[in-house]
C-alpha cells in the first residue's frame, strides 16, 4: 500500500473508489424513498438534476422515467455493480492461481490437459461466452458472478503457471526442499507467495473489466435484471430518452467511467510497483 | 517447416477443442430446444416426435459424432427460428462485420501507434499527461455508452441546433431507407453510416492501443541506434517513424492479434446500438431465441477469427523481426 500512494493519480484514484463504496454504502441507506419503489409518476417523472419535486425532495440527479431518485438508484446501482465486479475477479483470481499453480507444480498430463482448456477458452472472446452462458441459464446476479468466474481465470492461471515454473527453479526452493520441507508446504509457503505479482496486477486490471463486462450484460438485458438497478441496465433504461431526458444515462455512464478509470489507474500504478515486465493485454471491454 | 507446420496443426487442435467446448456447453445447459420451438398448446407425443427428428432423444455421443461430422462437411446446421441454414445466415452477417470490425481495426492500430508514439515523444510533457488521461478514461468508457452519446449530438442535436449538413449523421442501419436496391448500398450512403459506428469502436480501440504503443515506443528510444541516429543528425519524424516505428512493431503486432477479442466485443454492442446486421447482432438474436445452432456457428466463427489471428502473428513476427529469424 506504501508504494500505491506514491503517484497523485493512484492516490486520487484510490479517494475516487472509496468515496463511491461509501456513497453506495451509505446513500441508499439513508434515501427517504425506496429506490425500487414507484410513486406518483405522473407528478415525478423525468425531473431534471437538481430540481425539486412537489413535495419539496431535492432530487441531485433528477428522476427516472418512473418518478424515482436516480442519484439513489445510482449509488444502489453501484452497490450491485462493485460487488460483482470485485467478487468477481477476485474469485476468478483464486480459482486461477489455485489451477495455474497446481498445473505447473504437478506438470505432466494434468498441466497439458488444463492449459489446453484454458487455451480453448481464451481463443472464444470473453464477451462472447459470457452471451452464450447468459443465454443458457437464466439472468441474474449469482449467475453474471458465476459467469464472470468461469470466463475469467485462464489469464491468472496462465501467469501463475510461468511465475511457478519459473520460481520453482530458484535456490531458495532447493534450500527448503533440502530442509526437509515437505511439497505441498514447499509450493504453498515458499513457491506461489513469489510468483502472484503478475497475478495481482492482472487482477486489479480485471476489476475495471469486469465491471465493464456486467454492464455490458446488464445493457443487453442479460445481466441484473430491473427493478434492481445496475449501472448497465440504467443506462439501457435512458436509452431512448437520450434527447428529452439525456441525465437518465449520462450519469450511470459517468459513474461506471470514474469507476474504471480509478481500477486501472490503480492496476497501472501497482504494475509498475510489482512487477515491471508483466505484459497484460488489453482483453475485452464492453 | 516442420514448427509451421506444427503451429497449423495445433490452431485446428485448438479450435476443435473450442468447437466441442462449445457443443457439450449448449447441450449440457437447461431447457428443451424443442419445448421453445413449438407452441404452448403442443401436445406431448408431438414435443416427442420433434425431439426425435432433431435427433435429440439419441446419447449425447451420438448427437456429438453426428454434428462432428457435419461441421467436418462445412454444415453448421439449420437455424431453429429462421428455419434457414446457418452457414447461410453467417455469409450475410459477416462482411458486414469485417467490414465494420476491419476498418476500425485498421484506424485503431494506425491511430493507436501514432498517439503512442507522440506521447513518447512528449515523455512526461504536458502533451503526454493530457493524452494518458484522455486515453486510459476513453479506455475506460463503455462503448454502447459512447455510441449513445453520439447519436444524441450528432444524429438528434444535429437536427435540433443546426449542424452542417455533414455533420448530420445517421445513427441506425448501413444505408438509406429510401435508397435502391441490393445486397450493399451505395459507397457513399454507406460510408455516412459507418461513421458513428466506426468513431466509437476506433475510439475504445485506439485508445487501448496507445497505451501499449507508448511503452513499446519507450523501450526503442532508450536504445544505442537511436541515439546514433539522433546523433547522425536524423529529424524527430524520421527518426520515429523510420528507426523506432520498426523496432516498436514486434510488440505492437501481437497487441494487434491480441485486440481482436476486443473490437468483437465491441462490434456486439455497436451493431445492437447502430442496428448493423453483422455477425454480432445475429448473435444476439439467437441467443434471445434460444436460437442454439446459430449462437454455436458464430462462437465458431469469432474463434475462428480469434485464432487465426493468433497463429498469423505468430508466423509473421519471425519475417518481421530479424532477431527472431533463424
Amino acid at each position: 500500500m506504501n508504494g500505491l500512494a506514491r503517484t497523485t493519480g493512484a492516490r486520487v484514484a484510490l479517494a475516487a473508489l472509496l468515496l463511491l463504496a461509501l456513497g453506495a454504502a451509505l446513500v441508499p441507506a439513508l434515501a427517504p424513498a425506496d429506490p425500487l419503489a414507484v410513486s406518483d409518476v405522473l407528478a415525478q417523472r423525468l425531473l431534471p438534476p437538481l430540481s425539486r419535486d412537489a413535495a419539496g425532495h431535492l432530487h441531485l440527479l433528477g428522476t427516472d422515467r418512473f418518478g424515482r431518485d436516480l442519484f439513489t438508484r445510482m449509488m444502489l446501482a453501484g452497490r450491485i455493480s462493485l460487488a460483482i465486479g470485485i467478487v468477481g475477479s477476485l474469485l476468478a483470481a483464486a480459482m486461477g492461481t489455485v489451477i495455474g499453480a497446481v498445473a505447473a507444480w504437478r506438470g505432466g498430463v494434468l498441466d497439458a490437459a488444463v492449459m489446453a482448456v484454458a487455451d480453448a477458452l481464451l481463443a472464444i472472446p470473453r464477451l462472447v461466452l459470457l452471451l452464450v452462458c447468459a443465454a443458457l441459464w437464466s439472468p441474474g446476479i449469482s449467475t453474471v458472478v458465476a459467469i464472470l468466474v468461469a470466463t475469467g481465470w485462464m489469464g491468472v492461471a496462465r501467469l501463475v503457471r510461468g511465475e511457478v515454473l519459473g520460481v520453482r527453479e530458484r535456490q531458495y526452493v532447493d534450500a527448503a526442499r533440502a530442509l526437509g520441507t515437505g511439497p505441498r508446504r514447499l509450493l504453498w509457503r515458499h513457491v506461489l507467495p513469489n510468483a502472484l505479482g503478475p497475478a495481482i496486477v492482472a487482477t486489479t486490471l480485471g476489476v475495471g473489466s469486469a465491471i465493464l463486462l456486467e454492464s455490458g450484460l446488464s445493457f443487453l438485458g442479460l445481466g441484473v435484471q430491473p427493478p434492481v438497478p445496475s449501472w448497465g441496465n440504467m443506462i439501457a433504461g435512458g436509452r431512448d430518452l437520450i434527447v428529452t431526458a439525456p441525465w437518465v444515462a449520462i450519469a450511470p455512464g459517468l459513474a461506471l467511467v470514474v469507476t474504471v478509470l480509478a481500477a486501472t489507474v490503480i492496476g497501472d500504478t501497482l504494475r509498475d510497483e510489482l512487477a515491471g515486465e508483466v505484459r497484460v493485454g488489453p482483453g475485452d471491454r464492453a | 517447416m516442420r514448427s509451421l507446420l506444427r503451429r497449423v496443426l495445433g490452431a485446428f487442435g485448438l479450435l476443435w477443442l473450442v468447437l466441442s467446448f462449445t457443443f457439450l456447453l449448449v447441450r449440457l445447459a437447461p431447457g428443451d430446444p424443442a419445448a421453445l420451438l413449438l407452441p404452448a398448446t403442443a401436445s406431448a407425443a408431438e414435443a416427442a416426435r420433434l425431439r426425435t427428428e432433431l435427433g435429440l432423444d439419441q446419447p449425447l455421443a451420438v448427437q456429438y459424432a453426428r454434428w462432428a461430422g457435419a461441421v467436418v462437411r462445412g454444415d453448421l446446421g439449420e437455424s431453429l427460428a429462421q428455419h434457414r441454414p446457418v452457414t447461410a445466415l453467417l455469409a450475410e452477417a459477416a462482411p458486414v462485420s469485417l467490414f465494420l470490425g476491419g476498418s476500425s481495426l485498421v484506424l485503431t492500430f494506425v491511430l493507436g501507434t501514432a498517439v503512442g508514439m507522440v506521447q513518447a515523444a512528449r515523455r512526461g510533457r504536458v502533451l503526454d499527461r493530457a493524452l494518458t488521461v484522455a486515453t486510459t478514461a476513453l479506455y475506460a468508457a463503455p462503448s454502447f455508452w459512447l455510441a449513445l452519446g453520439l447519436v444524441a449530438v450528432f444524429t438528434y442535436g444535429a437536427a435540433t441546433w443546426g449542424f452542417p449538413a455533414a455533420l448530420r449523421l445517421p445513427a441506425f442501419g448501413m444505408r438509406d431507407p429510401a435508397s435502391a436496391g441490393g445486397a450493399w448500398p451505395a459507397l457513399p450512403d454507406l460510408l455516412r453510416h459507418a461513421v458513428l459506428p466506426v468513431t466509437v469502436l476506433t475510439a475504445v480501440g485506439a485508445s487501448g492501443i496507445a497505451r501499449y504503443a507508448r511503452s513499446a515506443t519507450l523501450d526503442v528510444t532508450g536504445a544505442e541506434f537511436v541515439r546514433a541516429a539522433r546523433a547522425k543528425g536524423v529529424g524527430t519524424a524520421r527518426l520515429y517513424v523510420c528507426h523506432v516505428l520498426p523496432n516498436a512493431a514486434t510488440p505492437l503486432i501481437v497487441l494487434l492479434a491480441l485486440s481482436l477479442p476486443g473490437v468483437i466485443a465491441g462490434s456486439v454492442f455497436v451493431e445492437s446500438v447502430f442496428a448493423w446486421p453483422g455477425m454480432g447482432r445475429l448473435m444476439l438474436t439467437a441467443i434471445l431465441q434460444r436460437d442454439y445452432p446459430v449462437i454455436l456457428g458464430v462462437t465458431v466463427v469469432y474463434a475462428a477469427l480469434v485464432i487465426g489471428a493468433n497463429l498469423a502473428a505468430d508466423l509473421l513476427l519471425p519475417l518481421l523481426d530479424p532477431r527472431r529469424r533463424r
